[in-house]
């Protein structure tokens, strides 16, 4: 039973619509293979692109599709509901594509921006280093200035399609400790001395490559630079809130393929003589998983609608992200329980589910981040 | 070259129809462009990149048809035709002919394109019809375009093959399921379809009276079509191959 869409209106009907028939044509069948394959789905989002999906809530002058953030979070939701490596994916470029059409300047934008909301580059979001990961303002990626040009050196982890993208936000110390002296750069594939060290071998999202990366004296234009210098640490923390509300979504979609997987196995698995739903015990954590999910959406459509009324959401944002992702892990747990012995196997979606679960608590600050961030709000 | 696109708004055929009376129930289920035409709006989108013109979908059903223009319009089509009418519920063939001849011959066309039959009625008597009463030549079955320009070269699928068939303009094709790959619906697409003009029209509206639309078929019976029986499982100890190939030579397939 597919997300309910009695109270949208007409334009996000129509999106739903053909996301869903995008999703169950093209991403369903193709989820399996490029997942046991570990290979990034190109076609897959040139696809997107082609349908004029890849840049959902930038401005149309720059080649976006000019529509809210809640209508993007309901692509993002039906993405991951098929595919959630894919959704990751686009959450994940969205990210970058905010923070050009958010800070860039009109060359960016016209350079850079264009190309991705178009979908005809595809962006990555580099804040994590090997020593520094909650505590991302502690990065020690150097970048110096010269003459024209800044020299990047250092390494980054944790990449999601990383060497792969196109072009990459690099947060980068231009200045002294902490997070004021963090600076944003955009740096495009194959610049000299910037390259992928290694992909690593994942749990889950198997096909959304993440990267060790490498900035060896990599000079980057200073026309390159996103944001002042120093503005950095902001750029990447603004860009954070929207992307939790991506990650949110993404846990919703996630979490409702599970349900749905197991409604129709539950439904027609019969043991003792009746479908193994008929039991009350079984039941009750049915009903459990369908409300975490509606209320985990709830949280994160509300925190998208106070984002495009202009008001403050960060506090919505790290509650959204919190609850749909702890959620999403509970209602897969939950998923692989009732499979019994089928949810342990691969021949069954449902621990795929539960393994894609558990990166959704780790990235763009993990739960437990998450609860600061909230806690601090509430207490400051 | 100005297209004229037939587009048949029809029950989902992914659902289970129902009946109502004689007839499959239309009313209160819910509808799409019959995926059959799909390859129709494909294929005028095609030619009009290659020679410019128009492409006009045509179409003759109650209000909510509307939806399956649209949904042509978001693929790209540029404009849009319905007759509705009251008098026309229950129009046979025929009179579908007659109607979108009226509609089509208001237009300026050069190419009319329709499905080989549709996925709800499939008389599939409709296209030659409206050939008929436009005065136009029909090239059917087409699976592949050679060549547009003043003539019209197609294949003509047959059931070992193809035919090369040519023909003058203006004429009608219809197209099977194999000519293209329909695209989808662009985002954009979708929002601009909603600005694209559609006209309404009537029965008088068309200058058809009375007597035009009143139905002259009568459906005497009609029956359940019988259940194909399930396949045949082969298990595989190792022969499983030859005994595909033993079962393809027997259907003189290899
Ligand atoms: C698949 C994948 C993709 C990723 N993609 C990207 C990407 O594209 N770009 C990018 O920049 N990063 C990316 N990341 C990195 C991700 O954002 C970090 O892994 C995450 O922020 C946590 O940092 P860490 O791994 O260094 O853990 P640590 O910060 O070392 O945390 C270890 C544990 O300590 C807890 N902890 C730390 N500090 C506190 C505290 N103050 N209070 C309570 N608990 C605390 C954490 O919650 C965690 O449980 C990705 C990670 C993964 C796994």
């Amino acid at each position: 039973m597919p997300a309910d869409t009695r109270l949208l209106d007409e334009d996000q009907r129509a999106l739903v619509g053909l996301v869903r028939e995008f999703g169950s044509n093209e991403l369903a069948p193709a989820v399996e293979g490029y997942e046991s394959r570990g290979e990034d789905p190109r076609v897959l989002y040139a696809q997107l692109a082609e349908l004029g999906l890849a840049g959902l809530p930038f401005p149309e002058d720059h080649g976006g599709g000019g529509q809210p953030y809640s209508n993007y979070l309901l692509l993002i939701e039906e993405l991951a509901y098929h595919y959630l490596s894919f959704a990751i994916g686009v959450s994940v470029h969205t990210l970058c594509t905010f923070a050009v059409n958010e800070y860039g300047t009109e060359q960016q934008k016209k350079d850079v921006l264009t190309k991705l909301a178009s979908g005809e580059w595809f962006g990555a979001y580099s804040l994590s280093e090997s020593d520094s990961g909650s505590d991302a303002a502690a990065l020690a990626t150097k970048a110096e200035r010269t003459e024209g040009a800044y020299i990047l050196s250092g390494g980054k982890v944790f990449c999601t399609r990383g060497e792969e993208a196109d072009v990459v936000l690099v947060m980068a110390r231009t200045g002294g400790e902490g997070p004021k002296g963090i600076s944003a750069f955009l740096v495009e594939k194959k610049t000299d001395g910037f390259s992928g060290l290694k992909k690593e071998e994942k749990m889950g999202w198997r096909s959304s490559p993440t990267w060790q990366l490498s900035l060896d004296e990599a000079q980057i234009r200073v026309d390159r630079r996103l944001g002042d210098e120093g503005q950095g640490f902001k750029i990447a923390l603004a860009s954070l809130d929207s992307g939790r509300l991506g990650i949110a979504a993404c846990g919703t979609g996630l979490a409702q393929a599970a349900l749905d997987a197991t409604l129709e196995f539950t439904t027609e698995r019969e043991q003792f003589g009746v479908p193994v739903a008929h039991n009350e015990g079984v039941q009750f954590m049915l009903a459990d998983m369908s409300t975490q999910i509606e209320a985990g959406r709830r949280l994160y459509r509300h925190a998208a609608a106070l984002r495009d009324a202009g008001e403050d959401y960060s506090l919505q944002a790290a509650q959204a992200k919190l609850f749909c992702t702890d959620a999403a892990m509970k209602v897969t747990t939950d998923a692989v329980q009732l499979h019994g012995g089928y949810g342990y196997i691969t021949e069954y979606p449902a621990e795929r589910f539960m393994r894609d679960a558990k990166g959704l608590q780790i990235v763009e600050g993990t739960n437990q981040i998450q609860r600061y961030v909230i806690g601090r709000r509430l207490t400051s | 070259m100005n297209i004229a696109v037939c587009v048949k708004h029809i029950p989902d055929p992914n659902l289970p129809g129902e009946l109502d009376g004689q007839r499959l129930k239309r009313e209160g289920v819910q509808g799409t462009l019959d995926p059959g035409d799909e390859f129709g709006v494909e294929t005028a989108l095609q030619l009009k990149q290659a020679h410019e013109g128009e492409v006009t979908l045509v179409s003759m059903g109650p209000p909510q048809a509307l939806e399956g223009i649209r949904r042509g319009l978001s693929m790209g089509a540029d404009k849009g035709v319905l007759v509705s009418d009251d008098s026309l519920q229950g129009a046979d063939a025929l009179i579908t002919a007659r109607v979108l001849a009226a509609a089509i011959k208001r237009t300026d066309f050069d190419l009319v394109i329709a499905g080989v039959e549709s996925t709800d009625g499939y008389t599939g008597t409709m296209p030659s019809t409206l050939a008929e009463l436009l005065g136009v030549p029909q090239l059917t079955f087409t699976n592949a375009i050679e060549a547009t320009g003043d003539a019209l070269k197609v294949h003509r699928q047959t059931v070992d093959g193809y035919q090369v068939v040519e023909c003058s303009l203006p004429a009608l094709i219809t197209v099977t399921a194999g000519v293209n790959e329909p695209r989808y619906a662009s985002f954009k697409g979708i929002m601009a379809a909603k600005k694209k003009p559609v006209e309404e029209l009537s029965v008088a509206d068309l200058g058809l009276s009375a007597d035009d639309v009143k139905v002259a078929q009568n459906i005497v019976d009609i029956s359940q079509a019988e259940e194909r029986k399930a396949g045949e499982v082969i298990e595989d100890d190792g022969s499983g191959a030859a005994k595909i190939a033993d079962y393809l030579k027997e259907a003189k397939v290899i």
